[in-house]
């Protein structure tokens, strides 16, 4: 018998198809969370590869902060057109105008930490009983301890001690009314290993991922695009800087780092050389050390 | 460059687990792979740096790599597990890192129930002691193909041959008994990174490879069952289009061996029987799958098939069972108890069940079986047999971890209460 080699993207493709398949057959109303970043785009990819010749069995769904990139919504768009798929899209301004959120304040002000309260009220009017995620546990210290399948109680909370064993490659779905679900398929990829995946499978990706010249400023180390949404410091100048944007947030929460790569090869060959977390530049993860597993609790992504 | 990436593509994936005691040094370890093979990051160590100063400790502690919960960072202990991933130019590594304590038995067994090999540490002050047979234990009973005995601290016992052989004399001895395949030991310092990714210049009396080498070139691919081909069906893909209008396919990961275009098919429990007309892989066809694979199938008549239902080659079928005996580690406060019943998870078929026996426990710490039990509580492991509601198409978990393990649910709570192994 020829010995097989089983390749590690090859791999993790499959697992991830198993559990976006699992997801279809175990939920009534499942939803893929889209953040138009390469991770959600990944998933999005790997759904449509689970039910191929079908179309993909669920709605995408975007929390809008409305401080995002445009290049981020043109790409949402055109991609939900294209594919034909159902696009539910969630505006924290909405939240804030019926009063359940409340704006931020100062030169910090983010409406990163309203998303969920605009997330909840989003999957409580569709009545999601399962929001896919693209989050991966490299990505941060809270969510290397994550499950596939991660419950959520009826307030859309995670109890991180008190998770469920999950076990093998079975999955338990089961809940109580009014409970859902967040299944993270990706969940044992790396950052690397989706570049190398969008690379191989020549996945479309935004424009913003690679490098432009963009007014930008400087803030705790990272530079940020220049926007009508963030206030400066007196100390704080635009200036022209070629940049790309290492991972995707809202404008006010997302820095972009100095880079020349225009390909994916250059990408990958930037990350491989890297010496700092992709999430580096997220200023929403650097309120405190427990900054993800507090808002994970509450319900975020 | 263009070979840097086309050897990254070629890497293939090593599950491992890590167990140990309290202050046996399995997070410095941890952190040493990590930090020697250039997985941390800067901005992940100068925070690790900056919490460790901040709480006032005189290192750099590596174990808040590792501790991602608040409650974890404040009570210094590992509640969950934990993954960390890092990568050589040889392979992609998965760290399911596991709590020790007797009372996080639950989360051993789940971080086990996934890998290809696990790393026991022992320390060489204290040798072989009740929690390292725990962790063998353990390892044996899920299956675990590879363990890597880790002989830490050399430093402390002036990197002594003496003490490192009758550590694993002592080890290989309790090891007969266990039924593990492939035993590796290695003395190591994972505070000084000795025989860890570099190789030690303390220890010549050690020929053996260092921690990572062996990581690295532990032979895999044998360890599936290439044999016994099974396919749990997990839905049916029907695309209601017209271009597709007669499509049936059947969607699933394949559990056990390679089917191939033409295979004879049986499904179970029905026992219809086709051939395989068609293999898609992502929307291509291939004529060959294997088993880690998730795929499509397209048979050559149209058959009632729905989830939960196996196929499997004629040739090799499993057996069909509504009687179980199965090895159960239990995972709740609320006791198993006899004649209870639960919701039961096996492949991609769920059916009721109820526990008709509980045969004996296992003392984990003596390995003895204590017979006249009426229940079994959180952290147990212990001997059942189960009544099904219908057949399972079941293997034994000696032959097949994907078919031959399921997992029992609270009907009430819907938690996963028990992990079993069919005998």
């Amino acid at each position: 018998m020829k010995a097989h080699s089983f390749k590690h993207l090859d791999e993790l493709e499959s697992e991830s198809i198993y559990v976006l398949r699992e997801v279809a057959a175990q939920f009534e109303r499942p939803a893929l969370l889209f953040s138009g970043g390469k991770d959600s785009i990944v998933c999005f990819h790997l759904a449509r590869k689970a039910f191929f010749p079908a179309r993909v069995p669920f709605p995408l769904v975007h929390i809008d902060t409305g401080h995002n990139f445009r290049e981020t919504l043109d790409f949402r768009d055109d991609l939900a057109k294209k594919y034909g798929v159902q696009l539910v899209v969630g505006h924290v301004q909405e939240s804030i105008d019926s009063g359940t959120a409340i704006e931020e304040k100062g030169v910090h002000a983010s409406r990163n930490a309203l998303q969920t309260i605009t997330l909840l009220e989003t999957i409580e009017k569709h009545r999601f009983d399962c929001c896919i995620g693209g989050a991966r546990r490299d990505e941060e210290k809270a969510r290397a301890k994550e499950r596939f399948f991660s419950h959520r109680d009826e307030f859309g909370q995670w109890d991180p001690k008190n998770q469920r064993p999950e076990l093998w490659n079975l999955f338990n779905g089961k809940k109580n009314v009014g409970e859902h679900f967040r299944v993270f398929p990706i969940s044992n990829w790396t950052e690397m290993d989706v570049w190398q995946y969008i690379l191989k499978e020549k996945i479309e990706i935004p424009s913003l991922y690679f490098s432009h010249t963009r007014q930008c400023f400087l803030r705790s180390g990272a530079w940020y695009a220049f926007n009508p949404f963030m206030t400066l410091k007196p100390t704080e100048k635009p200036v022209e800087k070629v940049v790309r944007f290492r991972t995707i947030g809202d404008m006010t929460c997302t820095g972009a780092v100095e880079s020349g790569a225009k390909s994916l090869e250059e990408i990958i060959q930037e990350v491989a050389a890297t010496r700092v977390t992709e999430r580096g530049t997220r200023m929403d993860d650097k309120r405190s050390e427990a900054a993800m597993e507090d808002r994970k609790k509450a319900g975020y992504f | 460059m263009i070979t840097e990436n086309h050897n990254y593509l070629d890497m293939d994936l090593l599950r491992f687990t890590t167990a140990g005691s309290v202050d046996d040094g399995k997070s410095t370890l941890i952190g040493r792979l990590l930090y020697d093979s250039k997985s941390i990051f800067e901005d992940q160590y100068e925070a690790v740096r900056e919490s460790s100063e901040k709480r006032g400790e005189e290192y750099v502690n590596l174990a808040l790599l590792t501790d991602g919960l608040r409650a974890e960072r404040e009570q210094g202990i590992t509640i969950d597990v934990a993954y960390r991933y890092f990568a050589t130019p040889k392979r992609k590594f998965i760290i399911a890192d596991t709590p020790g304590h007797i009372q996080y038995t639950r989360n051993m067994v789940t971080g086990a129930s996934t890998a290809n090999a696990t790393i026991i540490l022992v320390d060489s002050r204290k040798g072989i002691i009740e929690q390292t047979m725990r962790h063998a234990y353990i390892a044996s009973l899920l299956r675990i193909p590879h363990l890597i005995v880790c002989v830490n601290k050399m430093d402390l016992v002036s990197f002594s041959e003496a003490v490192f052989d009758d550590i694993r004399k002592k080890f290989e001895a309790l090891a007969v008994s266990l039924n593990i395949r492939d035993v590796n030991f290695i003395p190591i310092s994972a505070l000084l990174g000795d025989n860890i990714v570099e190789r030690s210049t303390h220890m010549d009396w050690y020929n053996g490879p260092t921690l990572l080498y062996l990581l690295e070139n532990l032979h895999i691919t044998n360890d599936e069952n290439l044999a016994d081909a099974r396919f749990p069906v997990q839905l049916v893909i029907r695309p209601m289009r017209n271009e597709y209008h007669d499509y049936r396919g059947y969607a699933g990961r394949i559990s056990g061996g390679i089917f191939s275009v033409g295979d004879a098919i049986t499904v179970l429990p029905s026992g219809l029987t086709s051939r395989i007309k068609a293999i898609e892989k992502g929307g291509a066809e291939v004529e060959t799958a294997y088993a880690g694979e998730s795929i499509t199938l397209l048979t050559e008549n149209d058959l009632d098939i729905s989830r939960g239902d196996m196929i499997v080659k004629s040739a090799t079928p499993s057996r069909l069972s509504q009687e179980l005996d199965v090895m159960v580690c239990w995972l709740s406060e609320t006791p198993l108890k006899l004649n209870g019943k639960y919701s039961i998870r096996h492949t991609t078929r769920e059916v009721r069940g109820i526990v008709k026996e509980i045969s004996h426990r296992i003392n984990i710490n003596t390995l003895e079986k204590e017979n006249e039990v009426e229940g079994l509580g959180l952290n147990d492991i212990g001997k059942i047999s189960i009544r099904t509601t219908s057949p399972l198409a079941a293997d034994s978990y000696l032959r097949n971890r994907n078919t031959g393990s399921l997992i029992l649910i609270d009907e009430s709570t819907h938690v996963t209460v028990g992990a079993g192994m069919i005998l």
